[in-house]
């Protein structure tokens, strides 16, 4: 068994993404030129997903709440969950559960349209009509990525501190009301200077990242794919899997950046 | 029906056959891992001609094609059209030559979330500033060049195979190309669609006095359409005649492989 090649073609897909994204970053002056394709993917990505986000997002909110407000409540601090509920969200769980989301919808979806243009000879139709595919096809699915997984990051945050109150008043005594305060005193910028503290930001920050990862991995797996039905279905397995391993690791270089000591 | 060969393109066109080629491969080898798929290939299509290539399925027509247009580079050999070596050019060279060349694919290869139109409007929209009105007039006589004028605004998923390889050859067509390659235009289709979609390149041949390269199975089509007929073996042109000689040909090799054929 060769155990350099695994090595070797994981190397060659990550140069391929870097370059994808060279690619993408030389074409952004293209973006108003793309409006209604990006408005398309941004309709096939968020707008599709977002029920998904929302039953996801509900129940994560629900046990976070759930999970830390059984500890703070044998120590009487309970009515510190709705703090703890709301920073959990926007730090980690909103931009995460909804990469998680995006990944397994959006980037399944791009490299499989994708893929299935490469193996049904269109990628090559287009080299050979000089379009640039990167133009017609790459650039509008990462601006779109870039734009919807900050907003269904709302969305996660917004549904999971609500279901989270929903936990505390039913099951842990703690009133909405107290909640509530809580949770919004703890998404206060503690300064006063910006409408939102760190926290939301960098959340957000997060999901613009992620979903631009997303949207590349997902892209170069269906750019790349050879071999009819089956090496279009590999595209889309590798698609998903390397971008949760990147937004894992992605993640944590990022939390480290912004929340170190 | 046509039984005899068609006069030279060049011919038709009005004047003698200009002597430089437009199209040459010379020595091209290509393998994929251990398959030697061309071995040595040379060939030539002088300006206004078609060159038909027969052969066995999988003896590497297509790759042909695929070397012409850039999409492949060869192992060793020169691939030049226009006197440019295709290896040597830079990405944006390329692109500007291909610009000059149309590409018929087997399947049509038409994008399959743009309408029929918008398909052969797509070169036009992407690589120049023509104004919405003129892109949608072109498109229209390309359409009606190819006999479906109502087609605009139909998806490739509703339309026939024959119907595809129309939108495909009006898509090619769109720029006016001083070269076309045809992959398989045949392939699939039925009889009657077949002649239909032959006559009409027969046609774009005279009208348009533009040169071609075809890959094709089938008897009839190369009979109507085809200047010359190149035979495809082991990598190699084993024989390249007009097509009435080719047919009357007693090679053993193509006696044996016309034997088999359909038509």
């Amino acid at each position: 068994m060769n155990f350099a090649r695994p090595i070797t073609a994981t190397a060659e897909g990550l140069g391929y993404q870097l370059e994808l994204l060279g690619s993408v970053i030389v074409r952004l002056y293209a973006v108003p030129a793309r409006a209604r394709l990006i408005a398309d993917q941004i309709y096939q990505s968020a707008l599709r997903t977002v029920h998904v986000v929302l039953v996801v997002g509900l129940f994560i909110g629900m046990i976070v709440a759930l999970q830390t407000g059984i500890e703070l409540a044998r120590i009487g601090q309970q009515d510190q969950i709705g703090t703890i509920v709301a920073l959990s969200m926007a730090r980690e769980m909103g931009p995460f559960i909804t990469a998680t989301i995006l990944a397994a919808t959006a980037g399944s979806s791009m490299a499989a349209e994708l893929g299935t243009m490469s193996v049904s000879d269109e990628l090559a139709a287009l080299e050979v009509l000089s379009v640039d595919r990167v133009k017609l096809l790459v650039l509008p699915r990462v601006v779109a990525l870039a734009i919807a997984a900050p907003l269904l990051t709302i969305v996660c945050d917004t549904i999971g501190i609500i279901g989270g109150g929903f936990v505390a008043q039913s099951q842990l005594n703690v009133s909405y009301q107290l909640y509530i305060d809580s949770a919004v005193e703890a998404l206060r910028d503690p300064a006063h200077i910006l409408p939102l503290p760190k926290d939301v930001y960098g959340g957000l920050f997060k999901s613009v990242v992620f979903g631009v990862i997303i949207a590349l991995i997902g892209c170069a797996a269906g750019l790349r794919a050879q071999g009819g039905a089956l090496g279009v279905g590999n595209a889309t397995r590798s698609a998903v899997r390397d971008a949760i391993i990147a937004i894992i690791i992605t993640n944590y270089f990022i939390t480290w950046a912004l929340y170190q000591q | 029906m046509s039984a005899g060969p068609a006069p030279r393109a060049a011919d038709r066109a009005s004047g003698r056959p200009d002597s430089e080629p437009v199209i040459e491969l010379r020595d091209v080898v290509k393998s994929f891992g251990t398959q030697r798929v061309l071995d040595g290939l040379s060939l030539q299509v002088p300006r206004g001609q078609c060159l038909a290539i027969m052969g066995a399925s999988g003896s590497g027509k297509s790759v042909i094609l695929r070397h012409v247009i850039g999409l492949l580079r060869a192992d060793s050999g020169i691939v030049s059209v226009e006197g440019r070596d295709i290896a040597k050019l830079k990405r944006r060279e390329l692109s500007e030559l291909r610009k000059r060349m149309g590409f018929l694919f087997q399947e049509g290869a038409l994008i399959n979330w743009l309408s029929v139109g918008e398909n052969v409007a797509l070169p036009l929209r992407e690589n120049t500033s023509m104004k919405d009105a003129e892109i949608r007039e072109r498109v229209q006589a390309k359409l009606e060049l190819v006999r479906i004028p109502d087609a605009w605004n139909k998806m490739p998923s509703q339309i026939s195979g024959g119907m595809k390889k129309r939108v495909g050859l009006a898509r090619a067509l769109i720029t006016d190309p001083e070269i076309v390659l045809y992959d398989e235009p045949n392939a699939g289709l039925d009889p009657e669609i077949s002649q239909s979609i032959n006559e009409l390149l027969r046609e774009l041949h005279e009208r348009l006095h533009v040169t071609a390269l075809l890959v094709e199975h089938r008897v009839r089509c190369i009979r109507t359409v085809a200047d010359e007929v190149l035979f495809l073996e082991k990598g190699r042109a084993l024989i390249q005649l007009p097509p009435r000689e080719f047919f009357a040909s007693d090679n053993p090799r193509l006696v044996q492989f016309l034997g088999t054929d359909p038509d």
